[in-house]
């Protein structure tokens, strides 16, 4: 289209002018663009619309805790490329995160740390759980610090099981989300959640009694009852 | 930090030609030793709880154990007990284990924080997980589990149903006394951690900062402890602790944590292993210790130069392939679980020769990706600003924390297990232990470049070796129970040369198939305490400089 604009003498107009061209910039054209040809409307409900545009634009966040952060970061490198499907740029900051990958174990110390950064995250957002740790414990599940699977801690809508899962593994669970997400389906599921709370507002029991010295009465806490755990 | 300031003496107290005499050691002691032991690795000596800093400092400057690789905390019942065990870094072969027992009702001994920099976090974490007070510890906290945790998992009393309660509280400043008016603070705290993509992990670094430079930094870990040693106390000998060692490394170094396992069972089992099986190990091992420092490489590119879009990607992208070629001889990328007792799960794939092909495309191609690297990274000069006189280690101070691999050998400590104590078919190849001599950031780097290149000569030669042995004599597995019960009270300590350091493994077999007590000894959390050594005074960017190339693991710094 630009070829057939016969550029104008030279003398009479500024770089900047000469740069932009006549008319519309073509270079938003597509061949998208073309195909709707003279009524560039689409008609759809905005819901849709807006499911489509975040699944296939999501944010990660940069979260690495265990060997299958390894695996994970092999999955954003060079060969697996999850930039690809719309889904590759990591974040450092929880806040500008779409997509929390959860990928290892979780211990006693860190799921209040976890939490912390989930809380951090704005909505909507969407947590993909990597590896058997983050679903039951894994191999790790009669230790006595581990946590009994991400869901006891926040909301998980994908589970990629393995131990580690492979990069492809991964690929699929990260394009499955995007999938339910263009789709409105969401149903994270929380199991039992050990909550953040402050230290004040626990059931006074012999355990609470022993650490009142310890702790402050509004210091958030988590409180784990490991045998309420699946 | 230590109390002792004597000249250190030659160190030759005991040592003959075929070994320490222990009764000349014995000697040296005098009326300090009340009984002796013996483990398969060395014999052990048993102290009073509160002679242990007299009897520790006389080993060091006068014996000359400068090493203190690790200390065993175990309950027993009826009794606690410490084990420090000791070597020598001329000579790793020279072992010394020094037990120190103390009552139940009062497990309290005199710590050796004051001897050995490296005891501090080890009694740390003796406190925490089996709950020996260390008298004279200058700061004796919980290190792995958090403050508020409710009594030591690894006693025989422990209650793993009882509810806990974990804090998430602000971490005060620890200078904030020092001010001079409280409205004017002249230092500012920051938290460096837990989440935080320069940690390599979950890492928390508690920073204080006076201006731009670090007044006091406090590493705070466990934010990965999964009990990996209870795991492995849990498990038969013969199988089942196998898949954990490769969680404890994870940067595909897998292998290499697998022969410390398998190094020290077969030891306290006395298993013999094939040579064919010891050249497979040999080699898959090497190409273990690449992947990790191609890792290691890659995000120290990231931490410096924040490049995740060039030596990052090149990095993986030769990790991918060594990645693959451990998948055709293990079915695994990362989790190999390929070592079995006695031998190797499998022979290498077929056909031989395409694999072997696959192999040597990587070696050809490997010398010209390591120029790449050089050009890219060690020649740049903006790297070499960042790194070159920044975090410092002297070699001293590295003896003190019990530094070893790349971290020692970039401050000039000439100590390398797999040569200094052979195992598997090392001593039979030629290669060389690389040291550097600057002590920097920057030498740690090149020391992990050019151990790439040693690695490389050991892979070639075992592949030749390889392709030339006999079709009928290729045995992977010796003969080996189908339960293994070693007998009771047999203890031992066996280390390998892993991909950060010296790896150790305590065992004590209680005459059941599985190991009473199992000890791992990190090479990583050694590593780490030196941060504070090399970052006092630096920027927060030297710091974490020095933090990459420490190339710390929290799997394995945590356990």
């Amino acid at each position: 289209m630009s070829s057939d604009q016969t550029p104008p003498a030279v003398e009479d107009v500024s770089t900047q002018e000469a740069r932009m061209g006549e008319g519309v910039d073509d270079r938003f054209n597509s061949t998208l663009r073309e195909a709707f040809g003279s009524t560039p409307f689409i008609l759809t409900k905005f819901d849709k619309f807006m499911n489509w545009v975040r699944g296939s634009s999501m944010f990660m966040l940069q979260f690495g805790i265990a060997c299958c952060s390894i695996e994970m970061i092999h999955t954003y490198a060079i060969k697996h490329d999850l930039d690809r499907f719309g889904a590759g740029v990591p974040r450092a900051s929880p806040r500008q995160a779409d997509v929390i990958i959860v990928p290892g174990t979780i211990v006693s110390k860190f799921a209040p740390r976890m939490k912390r950064v989930y809380d951090q995250m704005p909505e909507p957002k969407f947590v993909v759980s990597m590896g058997s740790c983050t679903i039951s414990g894994g191999p790790f599940q009669e230790g006595y610090n581990v946590i009994k699977g991400a869901e006891e801690v926040i909301p998980v809508d994908i589970h990629v099981p393995g131990c580690p899962p492979r990069p492809e593994a991964l690929v699929y669970g990260v394009a499955k989300l995007q999938e339910r997400v263009a789709n409105g389906e969401s149903s994270p599921v929380t199991v039992k959640p050990y909550e953040l709370e402050q230290f004040g507002d626990l059931e006074r029991d012999e355990l609470v009694d022993k650490l009142a010295a310890e702790i402050d009465e509004d210091d958030l806490v988590m409180r784990y009852n490991w045998n309420d755990s699946p | 930090m230590s109390i002792e300031k004597v000249p250190e003496s030659d160190g030759e107290i005991g040592v003959t030609e075929d070994g320490l005499d222990y009764d000349a050691l014995a000697d040296l002691l005098g009326g300090h030793v009340i009984g002796r032991e013996t483990h398969v690795n060395a014999e052990g000596f048993v102290i009073r709880p509160d002679e242990v800093q007299e009897v520790l400092s006389t080993l060091k400057t006068e014996a000359g154990f400068d090493h203190c690789s690790c200390v065993t905390a175990q309950e027993y019942d009826d009794r606690y007990e410490s084990i420090y065990h000791l070597r020598k870094y001329d000579d790793p072969t020279q072992e010394l284990s020094v037990v120190v027992p103390t009552t139940k009702d009062d497990p309290t001994s005199q710590s050796a924080a004051r001897v050995y920099d490296t005891a501090d976090w080890h009694e740390r974490e003796a406190y925490d997980l089996v709950g020996i007070n260390y008298d004279d510890h200058p700061d004796l906290r919980r290190i792995l589990l958090p403050e508020t945790w409710q009594g030591h998992p690894l006693s025989k009393d422990f209650n793993q149903d009882q509810p806990q309660i974990v804090t998430l509280r602000e971490n005060a400043n620890p200078l904030q006394g020092d001010h001079r008016s409280e409205d004017d603070p002249d230092t500012m705290f920051i938290n460096i951690g837990p989440h935080h993509p320069a940690t390599h992990g979950v890492l928390h670094v508690k920073t204080t900062l006076d201006g731009e430079q670090i007044a006091d930094i406090d590493p705070d870990i466990g934010y990965l402890h999964r009990c990996e040693e209870q795991m492995c106390q849990q498990g038969t000998y013969r199988h089942q602790i196998m898949p954990y060692p490769d969680r404890w490394d994870y940067v595909s170094a897998g292998i290499l944590n697998e022969w410390a396992y398998a190094r020290a069972a077969e030891d306290l089992a006395e298993i013999e292993v094939p040579e064919y099986a010891q050249i497979i190990r040999t080699m898959s091992a090497e190409f273990c210790r690449i992947a990790a420092h191609m890792l290691a490489l890659g995000t120290f590119a990231l931490d410096v130069f924040g490049d995740f879009t060039a030596i990052f990607q090149y990095a993986f992208r030769d990790r991918e392939v060594v990645q693959n070629i451990l998948e055709d001889l293990t079915g695994q990328r990362l989790m190999f679980n390929y070592l079995r007792l006695g031998g190797v799960a499998w022979d290498l794939p077929e056909p031989r020769e395409e694999f072997f092909e696959k192999i040597r495309d990587f070696l050809d191609e490997l010398p010209h990706k390591l120029e790449e690297y050089h050009d890219l990274i060690t020649g740049n000069e903006i790297f070499q600003m960042r790194c070159v006189d920044t975090g410092v280690l002297t070699p001293e101070m590295a003896k003190q924390y019990g530094a070893t691999g790349p971290v020692a050998r970039g401050s000039g400590v000439d100590y390398d297990l797999r040569r200094d104590d052979p195992y598997g078919y090392y001593d039979e190849l030629d290669w060389n232990v690389v040291t550097e001599e600057g002590c920097d950031n920057f030498s740690r780097v090149l020391v992990r470049m050019r151990e790439v290149e040693e690695s490389a000569r050991i892979i070639e030669q075992c592949v030749d070796l390889l392709e030339q042995w006999p079709e009928d004599e290729r045995e992977i597995q010796a003969n080996v129970p189908r339960t293994l019960r070693p007998d009771p009270d047999k203890e031992i300590y066996r280390a390998v040369e892993g991909a950060k350091g010296e790896l150790g493994i305590y065992i004590r077999s209680d005459g059941t198939d599985k190991p009473a007590r199992f000890k791992i000894r990190s090479p990583c959390f050694s590593n780490l305490q030196t941060l504070p050594e090399m970052s006092q005074g630096e920027y927060v960017p030297d710091m974490v400089a020095s933090l990459g190339s420490l190339d710390i693991v929290l799997g394995e710094v945590d356990r």
